[in-house]
């Protein structure tokens, strides 16, 4: 099957307004005729589900928490990018475009890397227009701060809320919606599977978490945006509930997997402090404006940082990468901290864990500014760590953090299969191997307010509404079988409860698919996992029954489908034989440790097939650049 | 530590429920209260006992799903802090905890700890937004909102929606919860036009969904993990008061 991303030709900076004009369109009487169902309430999902249903088309949103408010956006902190160039200083959509490009290490689509900057200043307005309370200057102005992979101030934010308040908006959409009757809402229901008939997304089979009750829901289209899958890692800043069922659902159905070896390792997350450990947290990037990472430039120096003289210490970043410094982009920042515990420099307990120290900004500005523009940050990492921030430089590690492969999609955000759209983090599309700070805020909004609704439409304008009743056979079968599976994992009856074999899991792709990958290590994965999978099958243990809010049933089939999905992941590293962003091979590197890429022959988006009885077959979609020219990203 | 956990069971909504006590020994003080509860369940399903149901999602104190009364009070002791970012060390020197869920009329039960609050939901379905579709907005800096006005409405709108203040107030009112979102909307520019509609539809709905009054003991407030003041409830008030005045139509 040969991969068409369906870029339209023409100009870059013409290609997304001509194609919208040659879309085809549904008229505004038809639309209500057309059923749409979106799996995931988060940023991408809400606005999606809202701007449909403004539209006129009737919509069913679905999400596996008890409201729709508490998808895991809420839970970024430091910003979202425009291109406003509010600030005068040279922003513009071609930078914001090139600096992601470039921060994606050059393994991302121009033209949807484009559409995403190009579209950037849409989102902060329409945000503004529903009330969204971003940062405002003295003169009653919108203010900007600075974030890795820039040199320019195009980060609005929310005090270290950023996340929370545009998913507030875009669920106040959304309650608007279903106030208004036009968009039905399922919480506390999660997707099971996807039903494909005649060869085209034609609806899911899901679960209700409250009482177990398993069904069908047929539309016209489906439209995912269900996440990322970092918490196949077990520990990640990931919220406990993410998961990769449904996109692992959709890949077993037909839906192309797209570069699942490129996993975000944020730099500056609070180190891990002991086996019981469920959740990292995360300390927003936007720290790194004002605070300065080091460790002791002498190994196994355990002395109190404070009384670590100047030149004893060792600014590693600002060293190492004197225009960008401390703004380094994640993937580079991440893996120079693991450079330095490696090399026996690391602090805190085990190691683990560098410094971000706002001493000298604290000196610069007052604890009253560093204050009001971090207060919140700091009060998370005291009240975790027990330590005063003011006081202590902070301790920090990185953690896995979002994942930038995803199913793979076209220049419409449609899946290899004809009907189902994959929009936000759970796509491929925009980030390359490395996701810049403040660009998921902006990927998730910008397919859901103003991509997904136009090319949506260009699909749906071709089918007849409505017509669900020749489905039926397929849906009823998938239900079975979704019963099935669900009872098998009741019926083991082990000793092990879901968590424990998650975390197992975690281990293994921590150690051998984390920050740095090999040959040896991959294969020992690759052999461990199907391992693990089939005791998981053997000596699983869930209490209670199907019938019933069951949690620990809920964490099984997403383990299930994680102890499948890592093998993916896994294997995908394996084949990529070269570093690139987030995705770092120990044997292709420079000889000062920087990412070695091979454009000659990795210049592509590596696009998994599922088969049921032998391996998923690769396929290529080669990456072709036309406005910018591939360089070695350096950041020095 | 060694513990003696005291915890609310109930199988399911209609189910009467009863407080069934557990040991769990091995807490280290590094320890979130709800790695604390993971510890008792791994013990339990260890033990083919049925494992503890609570509502937890981000576990970093943004989502609002956590909702537990900790020996009487709602999130635990202390102040500013989710349930999930509570840690063993608040608990030193204690041998006995008692959890409880949120206990409203108008959250009902669903499991054990799991309480149903869908009801905050239909309040902001009511008017708990600003009348704006997708694109066709003016540009950002139209509006020039000063540093005060941005950061009231800011402070207003960190509410997780967790339903904290209900839980703890004698009343079950949800008047916190409305009135600070009453007040992040009516802070704003954008938020005038609608501003009456708002309240009133809110408020109704808020009656309507079982919530009680308010009587002013700040309880709310005390507990609420994001800090939000009761003077947001007298926004509400004069909001409320000063719509219902001028509204002459019974929307």
């Amino acid at each position: 099957m040969i991969l068409d991303a369906k870029i339209p030709s023409g100009r870059l900076e013409d290609k997304w307004r001509e194609h919208k004009f040659n879309m085809k369109v549904v008229s505004p009487a038809n639309k209500r005729k057309y059923h749409v169902i979106v799996v995931g309430t988060g940023l991408a999902g809400a606005s999606a589900a809202s701007t449909l249903a403004e539209l006129g088309y009737q919509v069913s949103a679905f999400c596996y928490q008890d409201s729709p408010r508490r998808a895991h956006s809420i839970a970024a902190q430091g910003g979202i990018n425009a291109a406003k160039n509010y600030q005068g200083d040279g922003d513009s959509t071609y930078r914001l475009f090139y600096d992601t490009i470039k921060g994606g290490d050059f393994r991302a689509r121009e033209a949807n890397v484009y559409r995403l900057a190009e579209v950037s200043v849409n989102i902060i307005d329409q945000a503004v227009a529903q009330g969204v309370p971003f940062a405002r200057d003295y003169g009653g102005y919108l203010d900007n701060r600075s974030f890795g992979g820039s040199l320019v101030s195009r980060t609005f934010y929310a005090k270290g809320q950023t996340g929370q308040q545009l998913l507030l908006g875009a669920y106040s959409s959304l309650s608007r919606q279903i106030g208004a009757g036009k968009v039905k809402m399922y919480p506390r229901t999660e997707m099971l599977d996807l039903i494909v008939a005649e060869g085209k997304a034609r609806g899911i089979i899901t679960r209700s978490l409250v009482n177990g009750q398993m069904q069908c829901f047929y539309a016209d289209a489906v439209v995912m945006a269900t996440g990322g899958y970092g918490n196949v890692f077990f520990l990640s800043t990931n919220a406990i509930g993410c998961n990769v069922t449904a996109a692992f659902r959709a890949y077993k159905k037909g839906a192309f997997f797209a570069n699942p070896c490129y996993t975000q390792i944020h730099p500056t997350c609070i180190p891990v402090s002991g086996d019981h450990q469920s959740k990292l947290t995360l300390m927003s990037e936007s720290l790194r404006n004002d605070g300065r990472v080091w460790v002791p430039q002498a190994k196994g120096d355990k002395r109190n940082p404070k009384e670590i003289p100047e030149h004893e210490r060792d600014y590693y970043l600002e060293r190492k990468y004197p225009s960008y410094g401390n703004l380094a982009p994640r993937d580079i920042a991440s893996r120079s901290a693991k450079e330095a515990c490696d090399a026996g420099k690391g602090v805190g307990p085990g190691g683990l864990g560098v410094y971000l120290d706002f001493a000298d900004a604290i000196k610069r500005v007052g604890k009253k500014v560093v204050s009001e523009r971090y207060g919140n940050l700091f009060d998370m990492y005291k009240q975790i760590t027990d330590e005063n921030p003011y006081e202590h430089p902070m301790r920090i590690y990185p953690a896995v953090h979002y994942t930038m492969g995803g199913l793979w999609v076209d220049y419409l955000l449609q899946s290899t299969i004809p009907g189902l759209f994959v929009i936000g983090e759970a796509n491929f599309s925009d980030h390359g191997a490395n996701r810049l700070g403040a660009s998921a805020l902006m990927q998730g909004l910008a397919d859901g307010y103003f991509v997904l609704p136009y090319t949506i439409g260009n699909y749906l304008a071709s089918e007849k509404p409505g017509s669900f009743s020749a489905f039926k056979t397929q849906g009823e079968s998938d239900l079975q079988k979704a019963k099935e599976r669900t009872q098998k994992l009741l019926d083991i009856k082990g000793k092990r409860s879901p968590s424990s074999f998650h975390k197992s899991l975690g281990h293994i792709l921590w150690n051998k698919c984390g920050m740095a990958r090999n040959k040896t290590g991959l294969e020992q994965a690759l052999r461990e996992i199907p391992a693990l999978r089939e005791e998981f099958w053997q000596d699983l243990s869930v209490p209670g029954t199907g019938q019933e809010f069951n949690q620990q049933l809920e964490k099984a089939g997403r383990v299930a489908d994680f102890l499948e999905f890592g093998e993916l992941l896994v294997r995908d590293a394996l084949t990529r034989e070269e570093s690139c962003g987030g995705h770092f091979r120990e044997e292709h590197q420079m000889p000062d440790g920087e990412a070695k890429r091979d454009d000659d022959n990795f210049s592509h988006v590596a696009a998994w097939e599922y088969h049921k009885d032998k391996d998923p077959a690769l396929h290529k979609e080669p990456l072709v650049f036309d406005a910018v020219k591939l360089a070695t990203r350096s950041y020095k | 530590m060694k513990l003696n956990l005291h915890i609310w069971r109930q199988k399911d909504k209609n189910a009467a429920g009863q407080m069934k006590t557990y040991t769990l020994d091995g807490v280290e003080e590094s320890m979130s209260f709800l790695e604390m509860l993971d510890l008792l369940n791994e013990q339990l399903i260890a033990a083919k006992d049925e494992p503890v149901n609570f509502d937890h999602d981000c576990r970093e104190g943004i989502c609002g799903a956590c909702s537990l009364v900790i020996n009487g009070t709602a999130h635990g002791p202390q102040e500013a802090v989710t349930t999930c970012q509570l840690h063993m060390r608040s608990f030193k020197g204690q041998s006995d905890i008692y959890i409880e869920p949120w206990r409203a009329k108008a959250f009902p039960v669903v499991k054990d700890l799991v309480v149903d609050r869908s009801a905050f939901d239909r309040i902001i379905q009511a008017g708990g937004f600003i009348s704006v579709n997708a694109g066709g907005v003016v540009d950002a800096n139209t509006f020039l909102i000063s540093k005060n006005d941005a950061d009231k409405a800011m402070d207003a709108a960190a509410c997780i929606g967790c339903g904290a203040c209900v839980a703890q107030c004698k009343n079950a009112s949800a008047m916190l919860f409305v009135g600070a979102k009453v007040t992040h909307l009516a802070s704003l520019p954008q938020g005038q036009v609608e501003k009456k509609e708002r309240v009133l539809r809110m408020v109704k709905t808020m009656q309507d969904e079982g919530f009680g009054n308010c009587t002013n003991t700040l309880d709310c407030e005390a507990v609420c993990p994001k800090s939000i003041g009761v003077s947001h409830i007298a926004k509400l008030h004069r909001e409320f008061l000063a719509a219902s005045l001028t509204t002459t139509s019974n929307s």
